[in-house]
């Protein structure tokens, strides 16, 4: 089925039930609410896309939230003049921003290693700053693109169906609102349709292709294999990725601003990527949901929190723990995220899928080295 | 004597490069048969080297057009020059060291078989039976079957030779260029690559090998050319050139004997 391996659909599987169940087992740790649920799903697709070209290719682009930003804009531009339908807005979201990342792609490939990274860093600057300096008209400046009740989206005044309820309209898929569980589970949903296609560019040719671009470019030239175009067409299916990313964000919370494309969310991407374990399937989703949850849940933990939790221990270690322990929480939460990233570069390169392989790794050679030493036993 | 031999598939005419003042390479006229094993052999600095990347299209000629089989190669990209049907072994192996050993061998087949560009995401490399089994041939015939889950990078220097050889023989090339296939390898490992090659001679690939080890030279090779400050000074059938007093003089002569 789907033309993957038994591990690959294994993998699947387990990655299908561990995002529909997020409800569930988030609840423990606080997350389970749709707002930030949506986060998740939506920055980990993010993160699946921009792993597709730094993952299998090396290149790595400084860049990437430029992609987010267009599809943001272009969503919230379909649901201005077109429709408040989803759909035609998420394939918009993708084309247009296919699109850009095409022109930016073409440029950006003339070079390789920094210098690459450098262009796709500056293109993404120049659109952050365009947003908020020629291009106001489209972008609508430091206010930010918003919906109006008095937008024309002529598609849905053809069809007749434009909603006359009070206040502004809201995004629906074929008439049902997207709000709340809705629009987790339409962001879950895509999530796994995106990691199901960072499955097959894994396993086919063309990924086979990517990797060996990363490997040994010479070697690819002449092997007979054209790289740039290769190369292409990789960024421009991870900035598509990132486009779609963009319009969820939009299509769940519908406005679009600049702030979006700041160079600071492009080097989130790449934390996230390298967190969870560049070039694995898993890693990038997991890198994303770890900076997520502590960008939105251990940002808040405060000292009230904190000596409520430590109130068993004696009055002075209590302060004492807690003052150190409120350095690394609440607004300190880059200090602990920081460190941790410092430790997973430093011992485990591989991120923290290289993490869980050698854990197990461990397991089994511990759970087999007893067997070994009763089967050596006999022979003496 | 000037009989032309009717099947020339790669033909040098008339190649000069200079490298700023220096000449490397001076009114070179070589013509290789088709079918045929073609050495060239020559001291140290002679510019075997960059003749070869003068055939490849990694460095181009300063004047002079280098022709295989009616198609001008200069100023073509390599991957259009492989995909004419010419693969080449480097001096340092260029393999795929973070590619498992098998990947290694069934990339170069994609490329014969899908051409120089194609997005090809609805197969998995696992399903493409017809190239994997290939790929698993050939690495039994080099003996490296047993590592083919092994990472590339992991083989010792000699394997990797192998390896990078096996990479060009499963594109079945017309010509198959080879720069010093058995440099820095043991005694037995020059040996299992000579048999190698000569198993690979039987197929009609025509081959040009540049090579310092005589010994490989005049195991393999139907046609040697001798290169000496950038010229070639003589070229024909082993013997002829062995006996040629010029050739002993500006090489057999003077280094090795």
């Amino acid at each position: 089925m789907f033309s993957l391996s038994r591990k690959d659909l294994l993998a699947l599987a387990i990655f299908t039930v561990v995002v529909l169940t997020m409800p569930v087992w988030l609840a423990p740790f606080g997350a389970a609410y749709p707002g930030l649920m949506q986060k998740f799903a939506i920055y980990a697709i993010f993160a699946i896309g921009f792993n597709i070209l730094f993952g299998l290719t090396g290149y790595l682009s400084f860049g990437h939230a430029a992609f987010i930003g267009v599809g943001s804009y272009t969503t919230v531009w379909s649901f201005k003049l077109l429709t408040m339908d989803i759909l035609p807005a998420m394939v918009l979201a993708v084309v247009v921003t296919g699109v850009f990342a095409l022109v930016i792609g073409y440029f950006s490939l003339r070079r390789t290693g920094i210098y690459f990274s450098i262009l796709t860093l500056a293109f993404a600057q120049m659109s952050y700053s365009l947003a908020y300096s020629v291009l106001t008209p489209i972008t609508n400046g430091e206010t930010g693109l918003l919906l109006a009740r008095d937008d024309p989206r002529y598609l849905d005044a053809l069809l007749g169906a434009q909603a006359n309820v009070a206040g502004l309209p809201q995004p629906t898929l074929l008439g049902s609102s997207v709000a709340g569980y809705a629009g987790f589970y339409l962001c879950a949903v895509i999530l796994i349709l995106t990691f199901f296609l960072s499955q097959k560019v894994f396993a086919s040719p063309f990924g086979m292709a990517l990797r060996g671009i990363k490997s040994n470019q010479t070697r690819m030239n002449y092997t007979g294999f054209n790289t740039k175009p290769y190369m292409l067409a990789a960024f421009v299916i991870s900035g598509m990725i990132a486009g779609l990313a963009g319009g969820l964000l939009s299509i769940t919370d519908p406005l679009a601003g600049a702030e979006r494309m700041r160079w600071t969310e492009s080097g989130n991407v790449v934390l996230m990527t390298i967190l969870g374990g560049v070039g694995t399937l898993f890693g990038p989703v997991i890198g994303a949901w770890l900076i997520k949850y502590f960008e939105n849940i251990f940002s808040a933990i405060n000292t009230n929190m904190l000596n409520t939790a430590f109130s068993f221990l004696p009055d002075g270690v209590q302060s004492f723990v807690v003052t150190v322990l409120s350095k690394f929480v609440g607004e300190g939460w880059h200090l602990t995220l920081g460190l941790m990233f410092v430790l997973i570069v430093v011992f485990l390169p591989g991120g923290l899928v290289e993490g869980f392989h050698r854990f197990m790794a461990r397991l089994k050679r511990r759970s087999a080295a007893p067997e070994r030493v009763s089967s050596v036993q006999p022979a003496e | 004597m000037n009989e032309t031999p009717p099947n020339i598939i790669l033909h040098a005419a008339d190649v000069h490069k200079n490298f700023g003042g220096l000449r490397a390479l001076s009114d070179i006229d070589l013509q290789i048969e088709e079918g045929k094993t073609h050495a060239i052999i020559g001291p140290n600095g002679a510019g075997k080297s960059t003749l070869l990347n003068v055939i490849i299209g990694r460095i181009p000629p300063s004047s002079g057009a280098v022709i295989f089989d009616g198609t001008v190669l200069t100023g073509k990209a390599p991957y259009e020059i492989n995909q004419l049907g010419i693969s080449r072994v480097f001096q340092t192996p260029e393999i795929f060291p973070e590619l498992p050993v098998l990947h290694n061998v069934m990339a170069p087949a994609f490329a014969r078989r899908d051409g120089a560009f194609r997005v090809n995401m609805l197969r998995s490399v696992g399903s493409e039976r017809e190239i994997r089994d290939e790929a698993e041939a050939i690495l039994d015939d080099i003996g490296l079957h047993g590592r083919r889950e092994d990472h590339a990078g992991s083989l010792s220097r000699g394997d990797k030779r192998r390896l990078e050889l096996a990479m060009c023989l499963i594109q079945r090339p017309r010509l198959l260029l080879l720069d010093e296939p058995t440099a820095g390898m043991s005694r037995h490992d020059t040996n299992t690559t000579i048999e190698l090659l000569r198993k690979i001679k039987s197929t009609g690939m025509t081959k040009v090998i540049i090579e310092h080890d005589m010994h490989v030279v005049f195991s393999l090779a139907d046609r040697i050319s001798v290169l000496a400050q950038g010229c070639i000074i003589a070229s024909g059938l082993p013997h002829e050139v062995k006996e040629d007093p010029r050739v002993q003089e500006a090489y057999l002569g003077g280094s090795v004997e």
